[in-house]
Parts: C-alpha cells; structure tokens; sequence
C-alpha cells in the first residue's frame, strides 16, 4: 500500500461520515413529511403529481397495500420497458437505427429473452447489462425506459427501507405509509436534486450530454472510427445516486465519456454511499435514538474498511508468480507496482479497489475496472459483499433493509443470551419477523446456488435451432452434440467458476456488476439470471414489507437495563459477525472451489487461462 | 429476636437467585431415568415422531441414504466401505444423542409424574345426599357440586372449599411439606385439594372438580409433558434452525454440481460421495441446538416445579424472563408477616421502663405476634421477664374491634393498649388528660412508617409502643438485583401513603402503590401493560383473582382459594411469595441457555468447514490443503472428526441444557458480553481442538 492510496481511501470515508447526518436528517423529514428547504421549489409539482394521479396524501396503506402498489408500479415499469425495448426500431430518438434497416453491423440484436433480461435488471435496480448499451440500445431506450428505471427503481427501494423502519418507529398501527408518496417523494426531493447537480458536475469535467449520432473520424493510420456519443451524463449521476450501476457505456466508469478523471471518479464512489450512509442516520433519527443508527453505521463502516484492506493490499501485491520472474511489483514513484491488469491508469490501485469494494458494498454494480483481472482475493472482496446481501451500507434503500434483516437475526440468535425473548428497537422479534428474515434469506442463497450449479454443470444442445447457450463466436465447432457449460467461460478451473459463481450472485443479489469473462447474452444466462434478479429483489423485500407490517402493530417495550443494548460497540461486533458468518456459512464451500482455491493456486504458481 | 433468624434459608445468600437444595431436586444422572431414556431414544427414531423436530429429521434421511449407500458398496464389493460405515453409524448415534437429550428431559418429568401419582389412591367419599344423609361412593363418582363430610384420617376426594368447620390437614402430597395446615371455612383458607389428609377434626367440603381434572391430575399432566406445548419463541427459534437447515441443505446439494465442474476442470479427483456430503451436511445444521431444544424447555418447566411452583404453561415460565415489572405484596413479601414492636417513646415525665413494664403486663395474655414482640422487646430492653399471670389475680381484657383497644386489669389498674385515638377517648373517659408531647410521639412514630400504639395506665397516658414492619432480611438486595436485571419492583400494601412510602424506600422498591383495592391494582397492571410491559405478581384471595388473570405471571399461593388458583397461571405450592423473584430468574436461564447453545451451535460450524472442505477436495486441489489448519491426518479422518466432535458435542451438552446455563443477575450488557465471550468466541474456538483430538485418537486407532 502506498501512502497515497491509504490517504485517498482515509479522505474518502472522514467526507462519507460528514454527510451522513445532514442528508440522514434530510430524509427523515422528508418522508415524515415534514417541510424541507426544497418545499419550495418542489411542493407544487408534487401536489400536481398527487392530482392528476388521484393519490391521496394522506390515506396510509397496511403493508399489503403498500406490496401491491409496489409490485403494480413494478409489472407496469418491466412491460414498458421490456415493450420500448423491442419496439425501438420503430420509435424516434433512434439515430443509429437499431432494430431497423440501415443498423451498424456491430449491434447487438434485441432478442425477446435479452429484453426479458435488461427489463428484469433495470425494474429490480440491477442493472447488469448482457449488452454494451452504445451498440444496442437508442437513446429513446436509454432514456425513457433505463433512466426512467434508474430513478424509479431507486425510489422503490427507499420507500421499502423507510417502510420497514416505520415499522420500528411505529406502534399498534396497521399501516406503513403510502408507497405512491413515499416513491414519489424519493425521486422527486432526493434522487433529482442530486442526479441534476450531480450531471452537471460531471459534464464540467468532460462526462458528454448530446443527443447525437455517433461521430465517425479518420484515425491517423486512416481507419475509420466510431466515437460513441449520447446523453451519458444525465444517467451517469442517477447510475451512480440510485446505485443503480449500469453504464451508457459496455466500459461503464472505465470508459472515459462516462468517468473522466480522479476527481469524477472521486464524486462518483461518494455518489454511491451518500443515500445509503444517510439512510443510518435517518433510521436513528426516526426511531428516535439515533444511537441506533450511529450502531449501523459503524457495522458497515467496519466490513466496509475490512474489505478495501483486505482488496487493496492483495491488489498492490499483485501476482507473486509475475514478481517470480524478476518483474518488479513494488511501487516507485512513476510507477504503480502491484496488480494493474484491468484498471484504468488514470484512477490506479487505490481507487480501483476502492471502487470495487464500494460497488459490491453497495449494489450499484457500476465498475471502473475488470473485476475479472483482480487478484483472487482482490475479487473475493467483492463476491464476498454481493453474497452477504450488499449489506455493508448497500443499495438505496435496499442496503437498509437487507442490513435490518441481519440485524433481526443477530438480536434473535444472540438476544436471547441476556435472558428476554429478543427485541430490537423495543420491538418483540417473534415467529413472524424470523420467517420473513429466514424466507428472505432462503430465497436469495437458493437463487444464487442453484443457478450457479445447474450452469457449471448443464450441458447445452449443439444444435442451433435449438440452441440455449451460443458459445462465443471464437470456439470452433466441436465434434461432440453438445456444449460443455464451460464453453462460454474465458477462463477455466476455479477462475472460470467465479465468473459463473459471480454472475448469479450479481443478478441475486441486484448488484450488476460483471466480473466478466463470460458472454451472458444467451438465452440461458438471460432467463436464469433474469429470475434471478426477480427472484433476488421481490423475495427479499416483501418477507420484509410483511415484517414491517407486523412490527408496525406492535407495542413498543420500554429499554432498561434488561434489556439487550442495540447501540453499543458489542451489537456492532455482533451485527458484523452475523454477517460474516452467515454468508460464509452459506457460500464457503462455493468461495473455497472459486477464489479460495485460486489464491493458494496462485501463490503456488499456477494460473488459469 | 435478630431478624436474621426469621429469613426463609432460600435468602441466606442475597448473592444467590436461585438456590441450590430443593425439595424435589434429583440427582442428574439418576439411573432410573438414564434407563427409561435410553429406551425412549430408540423409540423416537421412528420418522412419525421424529419430523416434528426437522433438524434431527435431516440427520436420519442423511443416517438412512449413508446406510443404503453402504449396503449397496457392500454388496458390490466397492472399497473404502470401513469409512462408509464408520460414517453411518456416527450419523445413527447423532440421531440417537438427540433423542437421548429430549427423553432424559421428558423422563424427568414422568418420575416427579409416577411419584406423585402413587399417592393418588381412589378412596371412599362420605357423600351428603339430597335429604342430607351420608352414603359412601369411590371418589371416582364425585361430581362437581358434590357436598361431602372429611373426617381425621380421611384423604379428601377432591378439590373442593370448605364450607363449614376447621381442620387440620396434611398437604405434603402437594407441597412436600409435612407440617399440616389449617383449612376453615370463609375466607381465603378454604380450598381444599384432594389427596390430601385430615389430620383432626372435621369440615364439610363442597367438591368443585370432576374426576380426572383435579389439581392433582393437572399436576401429574404437567409434570409428565402431556399437555406440553411449543412456546412462542421455541417455536420461532424452531424456524430459524428449520431455515439455516434448508440453507445447508442447499449449499451442500449445490457443493455436487461445483464439485463435478472444479473435477472436470482439473482433471483430478473425484465428486465427493454421498457419505462425504451427508456427513458435512449433518455437521452445519444446527444439530445441537436441534437436539438439546426441547430438551431445554422441559428441563425448564421441570426445575421450576423443584421449585415447588406449579407452572400451567411453558409460555409463563418464558414470559417470567420477559416480565418488567414486579408487582410485590408488602406484607408476607417484602415485610415480614407482622408487624413487631422496635421501641417504646414515654411521654415527658414518665419512665421509660414503667411505660415497658406497663406495654408488657397488657400483652401478657395477647397472642398476636405483635403482642408477643412488646413482651420480647421489654426483656431484651430492659430485662423484665415475662410473668405468668394466673387467671384469678388478673382480668385480661380481649381486642375488640368496636374497642380497637385491649389490655389488663390486674391489682388495680386498668392497663390498657390500642390505637391511639381509643387510648386518648379511654383516658379522658378515666378523667386524665393528655400530655403535650404524646401527639408529637405519636405523629413522628406514624411518619416514620410505623404504627404508634398508645399505652395507659388507668388515666394516665404513659407513651407510645412503636410498631414497625421489618422489612425481610436481604430484600434490598434482592430488589437491588432485580433493578440491575431491569426490572421495577413495585410494592403494593393497603397502608396509607406515608406508611407506604417510608417502607419502600427502606426496601429499596421503585413504587408504591398505597391504599390499594383490587381495583386498583388491576388498573395498575393495564396501565403497566398498555405501555408495553409485562407484569408478573402473587396474590392469594379471591378479590385477587382478576388482577391474577391479567398480569402476564401470576403466581396463586397454593394456600389461596380456588378462584385465585385458577386465574394464575403458576402456583406456588409453599405459599411463598418472595418465591416470585425466583421464578423470573429460572425464566431468564431458560432464555439464555436457549440462547447459548443457538450461538454454540451456530459458531460450531466455521471450524467444521475447515475440517471438512479441504479433505473433500484433497485431490482436485491439493492447494486447499492450505485450509486444513488443524493438519487433520487424512481426508477420512478429518471428515470422520467432525462428524464424531458433532455427535459427542451434543451428549456433553446435555447436562448443561438441563440445568441451565448459570446466570447471574445483572444488567443485560454485562450478561451479553460474558455469554458472547463464552458461547460465541468460545464455540469458534472450541471445535478446532475437539476435532484434533478425535482425529488424533482415530489415527491411533487405525480407524481412519
């Protein structure tokens, strides 16, 4: 680790910490509806929004309601998008033409199960992208279905995370709020203002915003090149806020229209955590203790920085086998040492593991390297944090529940030890709050298992007519009926069961991000890992609305000194370790065939190709 | 007299919330018990019973397919079959260990059952009939409504009320206790219970049970398990050990498809076989906790019935460690049962020793307890010895409650003691006055928490008695405790508000409530409730009853009547009611040992993966060895050790789930950080060195 690196990730986490209170305390007013120095500005339109809706501000919804407002807003939100996606060669703002005559040959055909795939992946704030959005989709696409998605999804997420804490904050009611204001609320106080303020930085410092056809140039050896154009800004900033993560761009934050310099780079890592970070404190404040949400945030920040020490010193290390053969891996003053296949040398080691670590933390999934080309811990890091549920501060929303699940099972495992039946929050943890947290997780380890099993070991027909998973265009024919499951791997052994491994975990866990090496644009991974984000969001989140529906009915227990202290330097370790040991009792085994291996490989001289 | 002398033993040792010797206690390992849990080990291995505890269940599917594998490989003849089968059969033994742990616990239970019953004999009742005669039926035949005549010597057929007489009764059937009670008509020493013995005199008892539902029965059903049903939280924790096993259960069958891929792609090794993933299944599920489950919860009900409390439900004894808020009867609880003379404060110009002589000579012949402490509080004070005054020189003068005075006319003077509004009316009667300071006595005595009794010779006032209630040695420890486990206790007594709060604050208690009615304390335990608390208390009569059945503990004294019994849902067959205090304890060990062994169970498995993964995988990636920190010996043996460590770990448990963990009171975040440190840290650690051994001794053996 060099001293620079260090300091980057220091200045990162103390600027983290100062905006977690003034934009937790913002949130807490805002969905406790009280008046924000926005009201001004913003009221009016909301009130209009309301009208012409027919929402009614004030009529609260028990949280079946409130599960299928959300679910509706969702079913409506995946059939336009999956509708606009195949219908773009029709529609305007199409100025590559794809999907009609006179497309470039590169582009990506948009296949029923490919729409399937990217409609799932945006409705469920995954954002894991089968396809390289410059080549396949239209603006109109972008725009109007993705960054739509990329709000709305968001909002969603946040009105769950803040229905479940009314759960705790409330007591004997029924309901959890009215999802139509709390989703509009979100996007229209909090996601917007930051996303506008937020692309315009960007475009200050080089991030493009146009409509325009791509630019096509003479390079100086006189080929021709196609230089990508768009509105990349725009849903740069909300890709980033909504931890939403899928880029305008296949290259997403390394590519240098979407990401341009260390400062971008910078913004956009806090860009990430800014909500879920705030939303600690706003669980403190709207439980009325904020103790509790300080609690929260010290748990995350705890695995947070055990990741980045864990991922970046593996990644300055870099491979011992290079450095066997006298190339020199140290860092010197022009040179970064250590790991740098796959990262952009304008960001370096630091902030690439940093980065890493936060999309994974998060569920943002955006990527300013190749998680691929990561050492093997380097890339356990982040495999690890998608596995455990993206807890450690987490999606927009979706961080705050997930961790509030684990918190549920840490209070009830181990509450029972200062001899009551566990609470947390002064809530009773009873049958109910253990299905729903117990169901979540099933759910979510099942997705992710099982997928990964059926794909590494599936054979698929040869036949093309019939064909459910092309290998790449480079693997010749084999004279065998069918594909062996590897065969859209770009890598064997345990590297190449990480990518499969990685890939359900990412659509599981709504993360996004690639570690690439393995062509996902095949019906199979489409439909599967599709399923998965479906399965990985929807199965996650309504055992927990019900959860929050029966906190909300019940009483509040007064704390005393009998009770289990759910804001001190103990429930913190205990919080962590429940995380840590649940998701490494459920993935060990997986993670000790992919990376685990790997790593001892590697330090015993073998690579993969 | 020290006050020392007066506690019950159980509070010798404020230290001590639960104390050790008790009256229905048996030896751990008793070995009648063992015997009739061995054989009901093997009759829960029968899947009809077994599902009902889903991890266990797991186990014998996994026990069943490695034995079906095994006979298989034998028949064909395949090798390796040693390991197969040294497999099975641990997988067997572990189903066995759990069905141990839940048979000694239910075996527990029936031994208190089968003593209890063998008192239980079907004796004769003397029935009145409709013209009022008597005619001889079984006991059997009784009817609820039934009026019969219990005579000395008799067994009363049923429980019943006393309706008219007084008797003395032998209940140590119910309460283990041998000294006999008295049982009369009125009041709230009326209920009878059946299978108890007249010991002299008789009574006419109104049966208010049928046969089969008498106390006694229900207290056989109790103790045996019968009625037995999952508690709140047994069955919530029963789902989280159901889910973490579906987990498992998916993480292993998915190992396979890994496994098939990680060997195609190294071209080496093989896929575990199904003795191997069975094994490392059956050593993640949390089989301890599993096993030893309801194993906790009988051992609970079960000690607190050694407690001599009967507890209708395992829900009250898991809602005893939840309860905030104590509701404490002054007197019989936090006060001794009386009140005793502590001082005597004559008026100016009187003696302190003739206002003695005097207090001492009027409660001669006063047999109240409060009477005999002015006589004792005399000789100790000032060394006058009780005289014996014979009938014929004195006239004793009774208390009456028109008078609210008694005392003595002897030689002459009229001695008299009494409140002290009836001892001034008595002495202006006489022609005396009263003295300038006597109100001041009087006013301080009563602000002080005490009752004054005035005492006159004659016309002549001569001072105040002092009478205090003695809070019970150690109460304010206990109550101190009580705070440290965060509950509030709260003092209920029918004393006015100054006498009340002057012995709360002596006892240590956290409130009051003064002048209470039964209404009053009824409201108390909704207001407590409505903002969210649970109360427990005691409570013996009738006009209790309601506030019995709301509180979420209620604790009937077994010596109350029936009404109260029934509305309670624990009774005390001591009658004890500081027994309250220990009741909670035994609720917050029971949680916490639940609690204890979820996070041992838990924190077990790191350790196994580390045993288990890298044998699995010892030939495909031989680089995994780098995992194998315990430098197990081969692949055989460290899966063997895990799954040996897995199946002992339950059987050394056993004692501990059936005795519960220790506990002391004191705040939760302590109690926390000392059961984290042991069970959670403890159970990390503890698993590495276990697995050692076992695999070091299976070497040693050649068994592996």
């Amino acid at each position: 680790m060099t001293a620079s690196g260090v300091l980057q990730i220091v200045v990162y986490f103390l600027i983290l910490l100062a905006l977690t209170k003034p934009v937790g305390t913002f949130m807490a007013r805002l969905f406790a509806g009280e008046r924000t120095f926005l009201h001004p500005l913003f009221r009016p339109l909301e009130r209009l929004i309301y009208k012409l809706s027919g929402v009614r501000e004030e009529t609260e919804q028990r949280w079946t309601q409130y599960a299928a407002s959300l679910l509706a807003f969702s079913i409506a939100g995946f059939v336009f998008a999956y509708l606009i996606q195949r219908l773009q060669g029709i529609l305007p703002l199409n100025p590559q033409h794809f999907g009609a005559a006179g497309a470039p040959p590169s582009a990506t055909p948009v296949t029923p199960d490919l729409a399937f795939n990217t409609a799932a992946s945006f409705v469920t704030n995954t954002n894991w992208q089968s396809y390289s959005g410059e080549s396949t989709f239209s603006y109109l696409v972008q725009m109007a279905a993705l960054t739509v998605q990329n709000f709305v999804s968001a909002a969603a997420g946040i009105a769950v995370a803040i229905a479940l804490i009314r759960g705790f904050a409330r007591q004997q009611m029924t309901s959890i709020g009215n999802f139509w204001v709390d989703i509009t609320r979100a996007t229209l106080y909090l996601l917007l203002p930051l996303s506008v303020v937020g692309a315009l930085f960007l475009c200050s410092q080089g991030v493009l915003q146009n409509l325009h056809a791509n630019t096509v140039v003479k390079t100086v050896e006189g080929a021709l090149q196609s230089i990508p154009q768009g509105p990349v800004a725009s849903q740069e900033a909300i890709k980033m806020v909504g931890t939403n993560g899928g880029g305008f761009f296949g290259a997403n934050s390394a590519h240098p229209f979407e990401n341009p310099t260390p400062l971008t780079n910078f913004v956009q890592m806090l860009m990430i955590f800014v909500i879920p970070a705030g939303l600690t404190y706003t669980f403190g404040k709207m439980v009325r203790d904020t103790r509790q949400g300080w609690a929260i945030f010290a748990a995350c920040s705890v695995m947070f920085l055990a990741g980045v020490f864990i991922a970046y010193p593996a990644e300055q290390a870099g491979n011992p086998i290079l450095a066997h053969h006298g190339i020199r891996s140290s860092p010197t003053a022009g040179q970064p040492g250590g790991n740098m296949e796959g990262k952009e040398v304008r960001f370096g080691i630091a902030s690439s593991a940093l980065f890493a670590v936060i999309t994974t933390d998060a569920s943002c999934g955006a990527v300013n390297g190749m998680h691929d080309s990561y050492t093997p811990l380097g890339g356990l890091v982040p495999l690890f944090n998608i596995e455990t549920g993206e807890v450690i501060f987490g999606g927009t929303g979706a961080g705050m529940y997930g961790i509030l699940l684990y918190a549920i099972l840490a209070v009830f495992i181990a509450g029972l030890m200062v001899g009551r039946t566990p609470e947390y929050i002064g809530k009773k943890i009873e049958q109910k709050e253990v299905k729903m947290a117990m169901l979540a997780l099933i759910a979510t380890a099942a997705s992710t298992l099982v997928f990964s099993g059926i794909s590494s070991v599936a054979t698929f027909d040869w036949d093309h007519s019939k064909y459910l998973n092309p290998p790449p265009a480079t693997l010749k024919p084999a004279p065998a009926s069918s594909v062996p499951p590897t065969a859209n791997l770009n890598n064997s052994g345990p590297h190449g069961f990480s990518e499969i491994l990685y890939a359900y975990s990412s659509a599981t866990g709504n993360n996004g991000s690639a570690f690439g090496g393995i062509n996902t644009n095949t019906p199979w991974y489409n439909a599967t890992m599709g399923a998965a984000m479906l399965i990985g969001r929807f199965l996650f989140l309504l055992p927990l609305l019900a959860a929050a529906g029966s906190l909300a009915g019940k009483k509040k227990v007064p704390a005393t000194s009998g009770t289990f202290p759910t804001h001190g330097p103990l429930f913190v370790c205990l919080l962590v370790g429940t995380v840590v040991i649940v998701g490494a009792l459920t993935f060990f085994p997986a993670l000790s065939l992919g990376p685990i291996v790997e790593h001892f490989l590697m330090y015993s001289g073998k690579l993969f190709t | 007299m020290s006050t020392a002398t007066a506690i019950p033993p159980v509070i010798n040792d404020p230290t001590v919330l639960i104390p050790k010797k008790l009256a229905r206690a048996r030896p751990l390992f008793d070995p009648e018990i063992i015997s009739r849990a061995l054989k009901g080990s093997f009759v829960k291995l029968n899947p009809a019973i077994l599902w009902k505890n889903p991890v266990i269940f797991v186990v014998e599917v996994g026990a069943f397919v490695t034995t079906i594998f095994l006979v298989r490989d034998a028949f064909a003849g395949a090798a390796g079959i040693g390991f197969t089968l040294q497999i099975a059969v641990w997988l067997w033994f572990t189903v066995l260990f759990a069905n141990f742990a839940e048979a000694m616990a239910e075996a527990r239970g029936k031994a208190q059952a089968d003593s209890l019953r063998k008192t239980k004999t079907d004796s004769i009742a003397k029935r009145y009939t409709s013209g009022g005669k008597i005619d001889e039926v079984p006991a059997s035949k009784l009817r609820s409504g039934d009026t019969v005549l219990c005579e000395t010597g008799d067994i009363i057929p049923g429980d019943g009320e006393v309706i008219d007489g007084i008797a003395t009764i032998d209940e140590s059937v119910i309460t283990g206790e041998s000294a006999p009670v008295i049982r009369e008509s009125g009041g709230d020493r009326s209920a009878v219970t059946g299978g108890t013995r007249v010991l002299s005199d008789q009574v006419k008892v109104k049966i208010t049970s049928n046969p089969g539902e008498t106390f006694l029965d229900r207290m056989i059903a109790l103790v045996e398990g019968a009625e037995r049903q999952k508690t709140p939280n047994e069955i919530a924790l029963n789902i989280l050990i159901a889910g973490l096993t579906l987990i498992f259960l998916l993480a292993v069958i998915t190992l396979q498809p890994f496994a098939a891929f990680s060997v195609a792609s190294a071209g080496a090794g093989s896929v575990p076989s199904v003795a191997v993933l069975v094994a490392l299944l059956v050593c993640l599920i949390p089989t301890t906790i599993g096993g030893l489950l309801s194993a906790i919860g009988i051992a609970g009900m079960d000690r607190v019935m050694q407690h001599n409390v009967l507890a209708m439900s395992g829900r009250a004894v898991e809602a005893s460690g939840d309860v905030n808020t104590l509701l404490l009867d002054k007197t019989g609880t936090i006060t001794m049962g009386n009140r005793q003379a502590v001082e005597f404060l004559a008026v100016a110009g009187v003696a302190e020793a003739t206002l003695a002589d005097a207090a001492q000579l009027s409660s001669l012949a006063d047999e109240t307890p409060e009477g005999r402490s002015v006589v004792v509080l005399a000789k100790e004070k000032y060394n006058l010895r009780g005289r014996e005054v014979g009938e014929q020189e004195a006239n004793f003068i009774p208390f009456s409650a028109y008078t609210r005075m008694s005392g003595v006319d002897i030689s002459g003077r009229h001695l008299r003691k009494g409140a002290t509004e009836a001892i001034i009316n008595f002495v202006r009667e006489q022609g005396g006055r009263v003295p300038p300071n006597f109100l001041d006595l009087s006013e301080r005595v009563s602000r002080s928490g005490g009752t004054p009794l005035a005492v006159c010779d004659g016309a002549q006032l001569l001072g105040i008695i002092h009478l205090k209630d003695i809070v019970k040695g150690g109460m304010k420890e206990r109550i101190g405790q009580l705070r440290a486990m965060g509950i509030r206790s709260v003092m209920i007594t029918g004393d006015n508000p100054l006498t009340a709060a002057a012995i709360a604050s002596e006892a240590g208690v956290d409130d009051f409530l003064a002048q209470a009615t039964p209404k009053d304390k009824l409201e108390y335990i909704k207001r407590e409730q409505g903002e969210g608390r649970l109360v427990a208390m005691t409570g013996d009569g009738t006009n209790d009853a309601p506030a019995l059945a709301q509180a979420d503990v209620g604790l009937a004294m077994n010596t109350g009547t029936m009404a109260a019994k029934e509305a309670g849902n624990m009774v005390d067959l001591d009658s004890n009611p500081t027994k309250l205090i220990e009741v909670v304890a035994i609720g917050k060990q029971l949680l916490i040992t639940r609690g204890a062994l979820t996070t041992f169970s838990i924190a077990n498995d790191v350790a196994k993966y580390f045993a288990i993964i890298p044998a699995m995988f010892m030939v495909t990636y031989p680089a995994l060895a780098n995992l194998n920190v315990m430098h197990l010996h081969t692949a055989q043996s460290a899966v063997l050790s895990a799954v040996i460590f897995n199946a002992l770990i339950i059987i050394a448990l056993v004692p501990l789930a059936l005795r519960g963990v220790k506990y002391r009171p004191q705040g939760a975040a302590g109690l926390l950080r000392r059961n984290l440190m042991i069970y959670g840290i403890g159970g990390l650690i503890a698993p590495f060195p276990g697995i050692w051994v076992i695999d070091q001794i299976l070497v040693f053996l050649r068994l592996a």
